[in-house]
């Protein structure tokens, strides 16, 4: 039914979100911690930083990094000299950009499920002599499971959904950086509505299975809440 | 309770177009030539223009899904014919106001030489074009790239912008080493040339005319036919020629 091409957009997509939701799941995870866990006066700062990709448009992300990963901005200058070329128009151009997007949507659920584990288990964990790795991996992360999964879902989702900034940044090549958003934009600016359906319904039908799946995976349990 | 509302704000729009207000569509590679005309219009008839530039192929896109456009001012000719032909301009008001130039351009003084030998350097990672599926620079691009025998290299290395504007700006920032553009936005009368450019020959694309055409939803904007009627004074064509336009 699609078109080689439009199979290509397809995987591409994939790949980015799925390489993007396990970046930011490695990245995420200590930020969210440390945002749940500390006192610091500086954690309104760090979180705010970390909301902004939801406040600004698109077009204020995919401009700067345009700038910045340019031949004059400092990690265009910084990936030229480790010998990579520059992030532009490149695969991992979009990871890195994708990163920075959808990084609310990975930190924000954990930092709520961490936020959720009690303090009171942590410290029976210690007193158990749980190293901090242990009373981390033992107690927290399985207490934090259905924030993970809200991450990892919204954080995937959402790179799907993007458009503004792999329009600025990606350069539309096929195989690298046409992904399933720009695609239907193109078929859709060249009247190309037959081909736009096919990819755009398939769009919605994937959000509707994703979201439900989701609300389905985390209705609250009763026997599973901790005490 | 609906239909006077509605009829209020039809006739304030009404109101609006008669103020002297013309809502036009131009192509990227236009936009700036555009706006130099747009300030002789302004002073010879109080009307204002309201400019939205883009590719040609996307503006034909939204008018015929009705955006109010009232008049186009197009990078081909077949665009404004396809819409009086399928009614969503005034047949008869379609006339050619410029010849495009396509130019090989990088940022960098000195990069491209007079031949466009550099279109098959290695040094060269990425070639800037506009979508060919909807900006007819664009197309004229990938008639270059064939015509030189290049299309197996030089078709892994392009980057597809959605207007001309954007292939501009891939080149500008230096961020695409070479990219295929309009003559009209590299050579800004009063301006420095930026960068170094291979003027196209015009026998290796097809005829870029450009054509403007009255939309139906300027038929009736006396402000709309005043921009086109403008478009083909000794004025307007003195400075289409200085953007290196052909007429």
């Amino acid at each position: 039914m699609l078109s080689p091409a439009e199979w290509s957009a397809v995987r591409l997509t994939a790949e980015l979100a799925g390489l993007t939701t396990v970046l930011l799941l490695l990245v995420g995870t200590p930020m969210a911690w440390w945002l749940a866990r500390t006192s610091s006066p500086a954690k309104p700062v760090w979180a705010a930083l970390v909301a902004m990709p939801l406040v600004l448009p698109p077009t204020v992300i995919g401009f700067y990094l345009l700038l910045l990963m340019g031949p004059q901005g400092p990690v265009g200058q910084l990936t030229q000299s480790l010998g990579l070329g520059r992030l532009p128009f490149t695969f991992a151009g979009l990871v890195v950009a994708s990163v920075i997007y959808s990084l609310p949507f990975v930190v924000q659920p954990l930092q709520q499920a961490f936020e959720a584990v009690p303090e009171r288990t942590l410290e029976a964990a210690a007193t158990l002599r749980a190293s901090p790795w242990d009373r981390f991996f033992s107690v927290a992360v399985p207490l934090a499971r259905p924030g993970f999964v809200t991450a990892s879902v919204l954080g995937f989702a959402h790179t799907v959904g993007e458009f503004g900034v792999v329009l600025m940044i990606g350069g539309n090549i096929p195989d690298k950086t046409r992904v399933l958003s720009v695609a239907i934009y193109d078929h859709v600016e060249a009247t190309e509505f037959a081909q736009a359906h096919r990819l755009a319904a398939g769009m919605v039908v994937f959000a509707l299975v994703v979201l439900v799946t989701l609300y389905v995976s985390n209705r609250p349990r009763r026997e599973e809440r901790p005490a | 309770m609906r239909r006077p509302f509605i009829a209020a704000l039809l006739a304030l729009a009404a109101s609006f177009a008669h103020a002297g207000e013309v809502q036009v569509a131009v192509a990227a590679n236009f936009a700036g030539p555009l706006a130099r005309i747009g300030e002789g219009f302004t002073a010879a008839t109080g009307h204002m223009l309201k400019i939205s530039a883009g590719a040609t192929g996307k503006f034909y896109t939204q008018i015929i899904s009705g955006a109010p456009f009232e008049v186009l001012i197009a990078a081909d000719d077949e665009t404004p014919k396809r819409l009086a032909a399928e009614g969503h301009a005034v047949a008869g008001t379609n006339f050619t106001y410029a010849i495009g130039k396509l130019v090989l351009w990088s940022a960098r003084p000195g990069f491209v030489d007079h031949q466009g030998a550099v279109l098959a350097s290695d040094k060269v990672k990425h070639v800037a074009i506009a979508n060919p599926k909807v900006a007819p620079y664009g197309a004229a691009a990938m008639e270059v790239i064939k015509a030189r025998g290049l299309s197996d290299a030089v078709t892994p290395k392009l980057v597809t912008a959605e207007s001309i504007a954007q292939a501009h700006q891939f080149v500008a920032s230096g961020n695409a080493e070479l990219g295929f553009v309009a003559l009209s936005q590299v050579a800004v009368p009063g301006k420095p040339t930026p960068g170094s450019y291979w003027a196209v020959p015009a026998n290796l694309y097809g005829e870029i005319r450009q054509d403007a055409v009255l939309l139906k939803a300027g038929a009736d904007n006396p402000a709309a036919k005043a921009l086109l009627d403008y478009l083909k004074s000794e004025a307007a064509k003195k400075l289409i020629r200085e953007f290196g336009y052909g007429l």
